[in-house]
């Protein structure tokens, strides 16, 4: 007899891809300016660096809020023993205001209609078991996040079928591709669920459009199915119009009440806006009472800790702080975007036109030896080796083409994106680049040509903006 | 087509039981001494409230552990980041040390073979998703924690089958009980992964036995199974006996390497000992290492917040905190329950011998109209709606025996304490005069009164004699 559970002897944990090996040669050899300066450079963690010290200040001007104090008075006891499933009142509030006002107010959120858990990564699972029996599926565009491999199927026993996106029209989802999904699912015999999409995307780091929202909507109408709208990126857009969330578009199409309303559910964290994925802050708002009923019984397997709600009750509550946080993080996003954006346009490689996230979506197809997934893990595998950047290829993510990798930029130095540019520039122009076949010598030559004009009219319009998606 | 999964739509989340709805009539209206003196007083709460103010002096001495600072420096930005599944190591060190310290440090635990989770709840529920495939089942000691059924069979489709255990030995877990429960599950068709059991145990208030755990162990070993001890309450031992953990008894069998060594887990939390629910803290600990290196891979759906890690593993390193907290904690128990177990005598209702847990085992099988779970449900609503008590049922517990109900001690002060006993002892000496008794039950009363006066006597007699132990 198996002593073990199946789902603990097996590989459905997601843990052997590519995406996680990465990490554990980052882990052997991690890059220190002055330890290790030839160290892998972390540039596979999407994490958001940026503006800590907007949030050290605040603490620093607020100490009552880390020290169980509330208008000089010792709450400490209240929190030790709040325990209470529908989270602390004060910061269900204080959320829905926050995740408002990342939507421009242009949507309110009920506190009502959220569920905490402890990090998307919770929030996600535990919307699987609400809304999918082991053996159903959901449809998730790809190229997706790793982690939903193991998030969304591990313990659930949930499928994930691909809505295949191709870079011919920047990765978008068309209702071609959502047919065949349903199509694929129910050939492999899965009853689908719902579609699951990332807005902003990762790896992408593009927002989704009102035309695919409209077609996703129109989708799950139709097919009678939810739709899971994973928003953990919306505080990291940094142009100033660009995302737009589905119950906007809900709204719009004046779909609010409706029963379609009720399958749409979106997901939310602090993980990556506010840079905090240490303290487990996720959130899963539902139109649907009985997702939501059933969602707050199910979080008992992940609360959150009342230390961290308060603190970050009080944190969210001061909208002088909240504004200018959002503001100052999309600038400085933006600004370090640009920054990576320019540094491998300089080397001869392109990104996927993107506005949001903590990355960019790199097409170094033109470096592969040959277009298949072998070329690309080989390439990934030098990246990582040779030039000592931890970088995410694209297979890892699902993509269908292979050449494509996912590079951060958030969770580092100034300094330190310099360096990596410098590393990939050398690796770029080095010795190994004649070994490569002439047709991609050739093809890298008119990309550097094109690099020049680039820089050429860049110099003649000095303010002009980079074409919006 | 059926929009939401069987889970959501069937009622395995145990809500419906009377646990939880005893606390919702609570909740409608609660008790407080000034703004609703005739409230009801919640006596269905297991929580630890005596000891906050150690932590809180810990607390105003210590102030970088929840300022997120080290020796001055503000450490925000690391913990702010730190989601490493493995847990911060000087948290796991501290907890370890924490756990031995709670056994006497009798046997060690190994920081690497923690796995830190949201909670014992998180903790079990993950064991399960760990041991047991859905439809395998774990059996159980009645009477037994009503969250298990939500805990451990939910989402993992585990099922549970009880061992039966009665009030003719103190409800002790004997060898015919666990064979009989072992054959149940073979006629349900079900395939036995584990014993789990909570040592000491919720709701009796009772440490398991030595020979209990002995029983446990060789059954385990010879049905190649696992077994799961719920240790949470193993810092509220307040008896004269030291706690005897799992680990001992493996230990002292010369075990601690072997096979079944590896099927043997203990489950861990601070919500009961430090009186911390909210923080959200509970452990695994196991000898297998494929159990650790997947339940830790699982933590990743209810990870410790950092933020907190660091606080406790601040607190849990000041060993003179943690040797004095155990200390005081131990001797406030004991005040707290022995005033709990005098008032219920005083009232002519028993308990069940205990010394641990923030709770005792009542006996009011002689308040029931009848000898049966409708006149214990009856009752029940009695003492919630008119005495104004929120007591846990026996059946809530899955106890075969109607008329137990699990009674708390350590969630109130003294002062409400004693109010609920005065209201209980008003309540029970006015049925007394009101109900029509039959004949047996009139002289069962009049019996037991006679020996609680007997008691009474006996105690002024020799004002300093100590109670037998189990």
């Amino acid at each position: 007899m198996g002593i073990l559970s199946r789902k603990a002897t097996c590989n459905t944990h997601g843990q052997d891809s590519s995406y996680f090996l990465g990490w554990e040669e980052y882990e052997k050899n991690p890059y220190d300016e002055v330890k290790n300066p030839d160290g892998i450079i972390q540039t596979g963690l999407a994490e958001n660096q940026l503006s800590f010290d907007l949030i050290e200040s605040w603490l620093a001007k607020n100490p009552e809020a880390a020290n169980f104090e509330r208008e000089g008075q010792s709450i400490f006891r209240e929190l030790a023993l709040f325990q209470d499933y529908h989270g602390l009142p004060s910061f269900k509030n204080a959320m829905a205001d926050f995740m408002s006002e990342n939507r421009g107010n242009r949507v309110s959120f009920d506190p009502k209609k959220l569920v905490l858990t402890a990090g998307a990564t919770s929030a996600n699972e535990t919307l699987m078991f609400c809304l999918a029996d082991p053996g159903d599926a959901f449809l998730l565009p790809t190229p997706y996040y790793p982690g939903f491999d193991r998030d969304l199927k591990w313990r659930t026993g949930v499928e994930i079928v691909p809505i295949q996106c191709t870079s011919a029209n920047g990765f978008r989802i068309t209702k071609s591709a959502l047919e065949e999904a349903y199509k694929q699912a129910q050939k492999l015999n899965l009853k689908v669920k719902g579609v699951l999409i990332t807005n902003p995307s990762n790896p992408l780091g593009t927002t989704t459009t009102r035309t695919e929202l409209n077609r996703l909507l129109d989708f799950v109408s139709r097919k009678n199915i939810h739709l899971i709208s994973d928003e953990i990126y919306s505080g990291t857009v940094f142009t100033s119009t660009g995302f737009i969330s589905v119950l906007e578009v809900l709204k719009e199409k004046k779909l609010e009440n409706t029963d379609v309303s009720k399958r749409v559910h979106i997901v939310y964290s602090l993980s990556k806006d506010l840079g905090l994925p240490g303290f487990r802050v996720g959130v899963i708002y539902s139109n649907d009472d009985i997702v939501v009923a059933a969602a707050t019984k199910m979080s008992s397997f992940g609360l959150i800790s009342s230390q961290t709600q308060y603190l970050l009750s009080a944190l969210l509550s001061d909208k002088n702080f909240t504004k200018n946080y959002l503001k100052e993080n999309q600038i400085r996003l933006k600004n370090r975007h640009d920054k990576l954006v320019s540094g491998l346009e300089a080397v001869g490689i392109e990104c996927l036109k993107s506005n949001a996230g903590l990355f960019c979506w790199v097409d170094m197809r033109h470096l592969l030896r040959s277009n298949t997934f072998e070329a690309e893990i080989e390439l990934w595998k030098k990246i990582v080796y040779e030039v000592k950047l931890n970088i995410s290829p694209g297979s890892s993510c699902h993509c269908n083409e292979p050449g494509w990798f996912r590079v951060c930029f958030a969770n580092m130095s100034e300094e330190t994106l310099k360096v990596a540019l410098i590393r990939l520039k050398m690796f770029v122009d080095g010795p190994s680049s004649t070994t490569r076949s002439q047709s991609e010598h050739q093809r890298l030559k008119t990309l550097t040509k094109m690099k020049v004009s680039n820089w050429v009219l860049r110099l003649s319009f000095q303010d002009r903006e980079p074409e919006e998606r | 087509m059926k929009q939401l999964s069987t889970k959501v739509t069937s009622n395995a989340h145990g809500q419906d039981s009377s646990y939880f709805l005893g606390w919702e009539e609570y909740e409608k209206n609660p008790y407080d001494e000034i703004k609703n003196p005739n409230g009801i007083i919640q006596m269905g709460l297991a929580e630890n409230q005596l000891c906050f103010d150690l932590i809180e002096t810990w607390l105003a001495k210590n102030p970088d552990a929840a300022g997120l600072k080290k020796d001055g420096q503000s450490i925000f930005k690391e913990l702010a980041l730190f989601q490493d599944y493995h847990g911060l190591p000087e948290f796991k060190k501290a907890l370890a040390e924490f756990m031995e310290e709670i056994r006497g440090n009798r046997v060690t635990f190994d920081p690497s073979k923690i796995v830190l989770a949201a909670g014992s709840t998180s903790a079990n529920e993950t064991l399960m998703f760990c041991l047991a495939e859905p439809g395998d089942a774990f059996l159980l000691p009645t009477p037994y924690y009503p969250g298990f059924d939500r805990d451990l069979k939910w989402r993992t489709g585990a099922e549970i089958v009880p061992i039966h255990c009665s009030s003719s030995n103190g409800f002790q877990i004997t060898e015919s009980a666990l064979q009989q429960a072992y054959q149940q599950a073979q006629k349900l068709d079900l395939k036995v992964k584990g014993v789990l059991v909570t040592n000491p145990s919720n709701p009796l208030g009772t440490m398991l036995t030595r020979r209990e755990l002995n029983l446990l162990v060789d059954f385990i070993t010879s049905k190649n199974i696992h077994l799961i001890s719920d240790e949470i309450y193993s810092g509220t031992v307040f008896g004269f006996e030291q706690f005897v953990s799992v680990m001992d008894v493996l230990k002292d069998k010369k075990l601690e390497n072997s096979e079944v060594s590896k099927r043997v887990h203990v489950v861990y939390s601070l919500s009961k000992d430090l009186g911390l629910p909210g923080f959200r803290v509970g452990a695994i600990y196991s000898n297998d290492e494929m159990v650790v290196s997947a339940a830790t891979k699982m933590s990743s759906f209810g990870l410790v917040s950092s933020q907190t890690q660091y606080l406790l593993s601040a607190l849990l390193s000041d060993k003179k905190f943690t040797g004095t907290y155990l200390n005081e904690n131990q001797k406030r128990l004991k005040i707290r329950q022995k005033q709990l177990v005098s008032g219920l005598e005083a009232a002519g209702v028993t308990c069940l011998k205990s010394n641990a847990g923030l709770f005792c085992w009542v006996d009011m099988r002689h308040l029931l109209d009848t000898n049966t779970f409708e006149a214990e449900l009856e009752l029940w609503k009695k003492i919630v709606y008119e005495v104004k008590l929120n007591i846990s049922p026996g059946s809530s517990c899955h106890c075969t025996e109607p008329g137990w109900f699990r009674v708390c001690f350590a969630n109130m002060s003294e002062e409400t304490l004693d109010l609920a006993m005065k209201r209980l002892k008003e309540y029970v000496e006015s049925t007394d005069s009101r109900r029509l008794i039959s004949k047996s039950s009139h002289e069962r009363i009049k019996s037991l009164r006679k020996r609680t006066v007997s008691n009474w006597v006996f105690r002024v007699s020799w004002t300093d004699r100590v109670p037998d132990e189990r």
